[in-house]
């Protein structure tokens, strides 16, 4: 999953490199005309592709996995005989999850660097404040974002580890997860229903142009980690209560 | 840290590596375990035996605490389950319902995983424990081999290794020979022998009635959910009726001749053999000696034990259907 989440900023910068066609300002993922001018927008507009669709997709099938695989393959019970503890095994498998939620956005990032470097020129930065940055400090940047989105996937793992208590098909916990993402972002497109959007877990997930000024906001950066230690904290306790009273029958 | 049940009166306490009280599990309206007295002395080879669906499985799955029992006290190990889970787990060596591993991991990394799993697992030990464990199951030379790629019955040793990764008090084998090979149900016989002269208790359940005849020293029968008997082996064997068998060519007069003694005679296999069931009372010797005087000619006499078949088939019922 690695590999395939990789390949994401090495087809970006492919397909810009070989059009002939300059990208129209304004269409498209954000920042995707800009990399003909600078490489270093390579890894950010991959980050952005992928934080809709292809994260989630990858974190879901990650978190839907974490117990209800291991009740499939009929481990779970000789994990929990072994004995690992309950409590333990439900937070080592979280915390492999969050493992894997760095290691994405990492990989991303870091193929997405390194197709730029590969393909285009580098340069100095413009940010959105106007302000020009560094190589170095927009490498900075580039990882403040990567860990921006690393922790707005942490509230996804949690629910993905809560559904994967319910069940012992793996599919379904996964299925179930991504799911979940896709709707909270429709519905967080929804105008009617603006009441809720501050409470979707998704509500953030785009919000790190913050992290592209100068000085750099860290409001939206410090919301979104609250809304996802709440989503954190709410799962991590009904996993909590399912799976420590859950009859091992698998 | 070993406590002992409340003895009755007159008799010597007995310490218990199992003791169930009234033990009931549901799933639903359905109780599958319905009300269950176990008493599995320490250093016992105890078979757990019972029908498809009677409920073994589900007896084990709450005895070690993957799920919760609906009703009864469960003392393993003399501590209360399931409140000291933590610290009798590591005591216990467990294959429940068929080894499960991960398929894509050989079977030795299977073991360091589960092991390392463990916090009471010292990891200095562990790889000499897993190769110790892979020998002591023949599967020294598919260590190395994929999971994906094991037989039924290799698998089944991985999970039997896995049992005996480390010294344990109490083994809980669910059908430890299911699938195996003759070589390889030999060879957990006289593992399981070792363990228990090692000192372990051993708490095995099966179909296989040979099987238990020959490795355990004591016997509890399932059936639906109950449990209809349990003790020592040969008192649960002699507890079934035991027969003679004549060989004779005059079998009507044998046949009156035991009639006559109380005993109710009957066809037994084979050609020329008259059974006589009903041996209450009376010596063997006294049998022969009153078929010979009335001129039987006797050709071969037997007295034979209830087998734990016959014993097993009178406490379960010939059903052969799943009771649902
Ligand atoms: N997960 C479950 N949900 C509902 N009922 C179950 C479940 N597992 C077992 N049962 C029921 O509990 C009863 C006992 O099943 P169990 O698996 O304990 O039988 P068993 O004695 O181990 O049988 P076998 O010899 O076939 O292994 C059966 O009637 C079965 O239908
Ligand atoms: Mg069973």
């Amino acid at each position: 999953m690695l590999v395939a989440l990789a390949a994401v900023p090495i087809l970006i910068a492919l397909a810009v490199k070989l059009s002939s066609r300059p990208a129209t300002p304004g269409r498209g993922p954000l920042f995707l005309d800009r990399i003909t001018q600078n490489g270093l927008f390579v890894a950010v507009t991959a980050l952005v592709v992928c934080v809709p669709l292809f994260l989630p997709l990858t974190v879901g099938v990650v978190a839907g996995d974490t117990i209800a695989g291991e009740a499939n393959l009929g481990t779970l019970r000789y994990l929990l005989l072994a004995p690992s503890g309950r409590i333990r095994l439900l937070l080592v498998k979280y915390a492999g999850a969050v493992a894997f939620c760095c290691a994405a956005t990492a990989t991303v990032a870091a193929a997405g660097a390194l197709a730029g470097v590969v393909f285009f020129p580098i340069g100095p930065v413009t940010l959105l404040s106007g302000d020009t940055i560094g190589v170095g400090e927009s490498v900075l940047r580039s990882l403040l974002i990567a860990a921006y989105i690393t922790v707005s996937l942490l509230g996804l793992s949690a629910i993905g580890l809560l559904i994967s208590t319910f069940t012992d098909v793996p599919v379904g916990a996964m299925a179930a997860t991504i799911v979940l993402s896709v709707v909270s972002q429709v519905l967080d497109n929804l105008p009617q229903l603006e009441w809720l959007h501050p409470w979707l877990f998704s509500h953030h997930w785009l919000g790190f142009a913050d992290l592209l000024r100068q000085p750099v906001s860290w409001t939206s950066f410090g919301e979104n980690a609250l809304l996802q230690a709440g989503y954190i904290a709410v799962c991590g306790a009904l996993a909590y209560g399912k799976f420590t009273t859950k009859d091992i029958l698998s | 840290m070993t406590e002992t049940r409340e003895a009755a009166p007159g008799s010597l306490p007995i310490d218990l590596a199992i003791e169930t009280h009234g033990l009931v599990k549901r799933f639903g309206h359905r109780s599958a375990v319905d009300g269950i007295d176990l008493a599995v002395p320490r250093g016992a080879v105890y078979g757990f035996l019972g029908p498809n669906g009677s409920g073994k499985t589900t007896t084990i799955r709450v005895l070690l605490g993957l799920a919760s029992a609906n009703g009864g006290e469960i003392r393993v190990l003399g501590r209360e389950m399931p409140q000291q889970l933590a610290s009798v787990l590591p005591e216990v060596g467990a294959l429940v319902e068929g080894p499960g591993f991960y398929p894509f991991l050989s079977g030795a990394d299977n073991l360091l995983r589960l092991d390392s799993a463990d916090r009471h697992g010292s990891s200095a030990t562990r790889h000499r424990r897993v190769n110790e464990a892979l020998d002591r199951v023949g599967l020294g030379h598919a260590a190395g081999k994929k999971v994906r790629a094991y037989s039924l019955g290799m698998k089944q040793r991985l999970g039997l290794a896995n049992a005996m990764l480390r010294p344990r008090e109490l083994l809980v084998l669910d059908e430890p020979t299911n699938g195996l090979d003759p070589q390889g149900t030999r060879e957990v016989r006289s593992l399981v022998r070792s363990l228990a002269a090692g000192g372990a208790t051993v708490f095995v359940s099966s179909h296989l009635l040979a099987e238990v005849e020959q490795m355990c020293t004591h016997v509890g029968v399932m059936s639906a959910g109950r449990l209809v008997a349990q003790g020592p082996l040969d008192e649960l064997r002699s507890a079934g009726q035991a027969h003679v068998l004549v060989r004779t060519p005059d079998g009507e007069r044998a046949a009156r001749v035991l009639a006559r003694l109380g005993l109710v005679p009957g066809e037994a296999p084979g050609h020329g053999v008259i059974q006589g069931n009903g041996l209450d009372g009376i010596e063997p010797e006294e049998i022969v000696a009153a078929l010979v005087a009335d001129g039987v000619r006797v050709r071969g006499f037997s007295v034979e034990n209830a087998t734990l078949e016959e014993r097993f088939v009178s406490l379960t019922g010939e059903g052969f259907d799943v009771v649902g």
